[in-house]
């Protein structure tokens, strides 16, 4: 038998008192599509950085293709022929898909552009080489990162939560790409928490708990159920049942709205309708760059309508369209953004003072002068509630996986006990267990008697938490469907379907 | 000669000391390090190409000995800004006082000695059309200093070079994690910051205005600095502004010749006024900014 691509002996990685990675061994196949399953915070990411160099271990060996490996640098990785796809992306927001492409892969733009075009046509990894990357949706700037890697000719592909962002269809060529890979000789260290997905694709999954190496499978040997359990060490909760809708007031209506954003390249809002009544959870599916960031910042207030007197936000009953975004909050509206990393938190404050963001008026703050027992008290309750983990409350935001800083931004619009809540993108980049544990307090709060508007492009979330869906696409809002009555399927061609103007 | 003839012949000369240092300071900010050290950088060009021209070392040398002393200085900021992660802010006015203190030490004893220019350039043809003729009379460094203007254009426009500064200036991390030196990058751009400084400096002393005197960058090197933002990061706007700049400054000079009774302080003030309206004005424009602001701007990066 040949040496595998890449093995790990003993690798071992510790932050201070944090063992990151603890003895962890690893064999990557040629050919192979190999999963790496394990909830946030189980060292997943560290491994990854230690795999592309960008840390050293502090012992154990890396070996490639049989000889011993020493990284200093990404760029070492990268001239060995192992390409990195992040979740967080390494992109450069002002220079175009193109520049971006080039600063990896040699060749002129020109040729660059094509080649792009080419490559995302025959992987469903449509985008415009000559767009700026910041006025791409998080969906298109993956495939942005998925193109420029694949552009490299890697013959050890790691790609890091791939499918989070991608529309169904898109998954499932993705997946055929992916193959194809494999089977011209490329070896995918493929991250995910979607065990279906895993099941799927994976011919071998190497599940992490805490650090360390628990089980070694075939996925396609056990059942989803039987992999969570292995990879959080108990069984999953049922979701939560929903009690049946119960029509109350209408706590957000949007009336005819168009808006065209001041950013030219952004997507034009056409006619939009909605409402959502108390009680009930709202679902707006479709895949990102479809006018969602401009929809959730009306909502938010963060843009302002212009123009038309017809266009109309209303929230519990009042009219909004002119009021910013304290002021809807004031009325028991809570949001909790797509951007965890500046919008929902700040990353370098404490948790304690993140929660003064939006807690403040919770009796967090008096006289203009911030009550530290109280500020302490709301983030250690959050903290305990979310079961967020972390080592206290005056840890930084940034320094929190992604899933425990979702659970901990959801948890403190939660506790402001919204009449409306506005939610985008709940479980983006969060593993199984906060995603459900995410998923069932929104259900829980609808209950209560809350509004709530999910934006997302998992539909399999949309289907599990809403009583309703209605899909945008191309910045038009599709009727409303209700969720028991229609498939999955049905949602996905309105999804893709192609609008008057693309 | 008319008004408009004195100040198109003049303007760009004139700008010639803000241009050159502007272009250098803008390399070194697009990679995201800012060097407010810009007026002492140019107060050490001066004094050493005065010196070295002064003792009939010839104009080239002494531009050449100003670029490594400017070199020097900036190399000074990006050990302490750079290697030892210190505050940018801090330590570019630090050693911006360091540049303006080596100038004045250098330069003690030449006080008011002055030395002879450059010899203009004609570009034939073009030099003899009426009115805007003076603006093809220049000397070589003015020439110099628009071929780097349109130099550095093409560079941030075309070149891989251009790209990878602007990459690390925006986001370091994410062109660390893709396989590039940052922080070799960056002290290559405020190095080239540091030789532009120089240059503008010995231009100013040497062929400018010819003659040493203390504190004689006069807060040109803030200018430059100025300029660099209210040029959003963009080489052309940065010429314009500097050509602005050089202009209005000659606009006083003019109006204080015609007679009217305008306070001479207002009319040398009037540039700086300008400047900073337009500064204003620019910054108001958010998508603007956007596009073209620096990300990392002033940040201590570490790996």
């Amino acid at each position: 038998m040949t040496a595998p691509l890449l093995s790990l002996r003993d690798v071992s990685k510790s932050y201070g008192q944090v063992h990151a990675n603890r003895g962890v061994n690893l064999d990557v196949a040629s050919h192979s599509i190999h999963a790496i399953l394990g909830e946030n915070g189980a060292g997943k990411s560290t491994l990854m950085k230690l795999i592309y160099g960008v840390e050293k271990p502090d012992s154990g060996q890396i070996m490639w293709q049989g000889k011993q490996l020493h990284l200093n640098a990404p760029g070492d990785a990268r001239q060995l022929g192992i390409g990195m796809v992040f979740q967080h992306f390494s992109l450069f927001e002002t220079l175009t898909v193109v520049e971006n492409v080039s600063l990896v892969v040699p060749g002129d733009k020109k040729d660059l552009a094509q080649r792009i075009t080419v490559l995302g046509a025959e992987f469903g990894l449509d985008v415009d080489p000559m767009a700026h990357v910041h006025t791409l949706s998080v969906g298109e700037r993956q495939r942005v990162e998925i193109i420029r890697c694949l552009l490299t000719n890697p013959k050890l592909l790691i790609l890091d939560e791939p499918t989070s962002v991608l529309p169904p269809q898109s998954v499932n060529r993705l997946f055929e790409t992916l193959r194809k890979l494999a089977a011209d000789g490329v070896s995918i260290l493929f991250i995910s928490h979607k065990l279906e997905e895993i099941r799927a694709i994976c011919d071998h999954a190497t599940i992490l708990r805490a650090g360390q190496v628990v089980g070694n499978v075939d996925p396609r040997l056990h059942d989803a159920s039987a992999l969570a359990t292995m990879m959080i060490g108990h069984d999953v909760p049922a979701p939560l049942a929903a009690k049946p809708i119960s029509t109350g007031n209408k706590h957000l209506e949007l009336i005819a709205v168009d808006h065209i954003h001041d950013d030219p390249f952004s997507v034009p809002l056409k006619q939009i309708n909605l409402q959502v009544r108390a009680g009930e959870i709202l679902g707006i599916a479709g895949v990102s760059g479809n006018g969602q960031s401009e929809l959730a910042a009306l909502i938010s207030g963060e843009a302002r309508l212009h123009g038309s007197e017809k266009q109309r936000i209303m929230m519990m009953s009042r009219d909004v369209t002119h009021l910013n975004p304290a002021a809807r909050r004031h009325l028991g509206f809570a949001f909790v953004p797509e951007d965890r990393l500046g919008q929902g938190a700040v990353p370098e404050m404490s948790l304690t003072k993140n929660s003064l963001l939006t807690a403040h008026s919770k009796g967090l703050v008096r006289h203009g002068l911030i009550r530290m027992r109280q500020a302490t008290a709301f983030a250690k309750a959050c903290i305990a509630t979310q079961d967020v983990r972390t080592p206290d409350e005056h840890a930084e935001a940034g320094a929190l996986s992604g899933g425990n800083l979702q659970k901990f931004i959801i948890g403190r619009e939660m506790m402001l006990a919204p009449k409306l809540l506005f939610v985008n993108q709940p479980t983006w980049g969060v593993d199984i267990g906060a995603a459900t544990a995410i998923r069932q307090q929104l259900i829980a709060l609808r209950n209560d008697g809350c509004a709530i508007l999910v934006i997302s492009e998992e539909l399999d979330e949309l289907f599990e938490v809403s009583d309703h869906i209605q899909v945008l696409n191309h910045g038009r809002l599709s009727a409303r469907f209700k969720t028991v009555d229609t498939k999955p399927e049905e949602i996905g061609l309105h999804m893709i379907a192609t609008g008057d103007a693309a | 000669m008319n008004a408009i003839e004195f100040i198109l012949s003049g303007m760009l000369a004139a700008a010639t000391p803000f241009l050159l240092a502007a272009l250098g300071e803008l390399v070194a900010e697009r990679a995201g390090v800012l060097n407010l050290g810009v007026e002492g950088m140019m107060a050490l060009g001066a004094a050493l190409a005065f010196i070295v021209v002064y003792n009939g070392g010839g104009h080239f040398e002494g531009f050449i000995v100003a670029a490594l002393g400017g070199i020097f200085v900036s190399l000074l900021f990006a050990f302490v800004a750079l290697g030892l992660r210190a505050n940018q802010v801090a330590t570019g006015l630090a050693i911006g006082i360091l540049g303006a203190g080596l100038s004045a030490f250098f330069g003690k004893s030449y006080e008011s000695f002055t030395v002879t220019g450059l010899n203009q350039i004609q570009i034939p043809v073009l030099s003899n059309i009426p009115v805007v003729g003076g603006l093809f009379t220049q000397d070589c460094i003015v020439w110099l200093s628009l071929l780097a203007s349109a130099g550095l254009w093409y560079m941030f426009a075309y070149t891989k070079i251009g790209l990878l500064l602007r990459a690390v200036g925006e986001n370091p991390k994410a062109a660390q994690s893709i396989g590039y030196p940052v922080i070799a990058i960056r002290v290559g751009a405020v190095a080239f910051g540091g030789l532009m400084a120089g240059i503008a400096g010995a231009y100013a002393s040497t062929v400018y205005t010819p003659l040493w005197a203390d504190g004689m960058i006069a807060g040109r090197g803030w200018i430059a600095v100025a300029l660099v933002v209210f040029g959003t990061w963009m080489v052309g706007r940065v010429f314009l502004g500097a050509c602005l700049f050089g202009m209005l400054s000659l606009a006083g000079t003019v109006v204080q010749l015609t007679g009217l009774a305008i306070p001479s302080q207002l009319l040398a003030s009037l540039p700086y006024l300008v400047t900073i309206i337009v500064l204003g004005i620019i910054s108001s424009n958010r998508r603007l900014l956007k596009l073209n602001g620096i990300a990392s701007l002033g940040e201590t990066y570490e790996r």
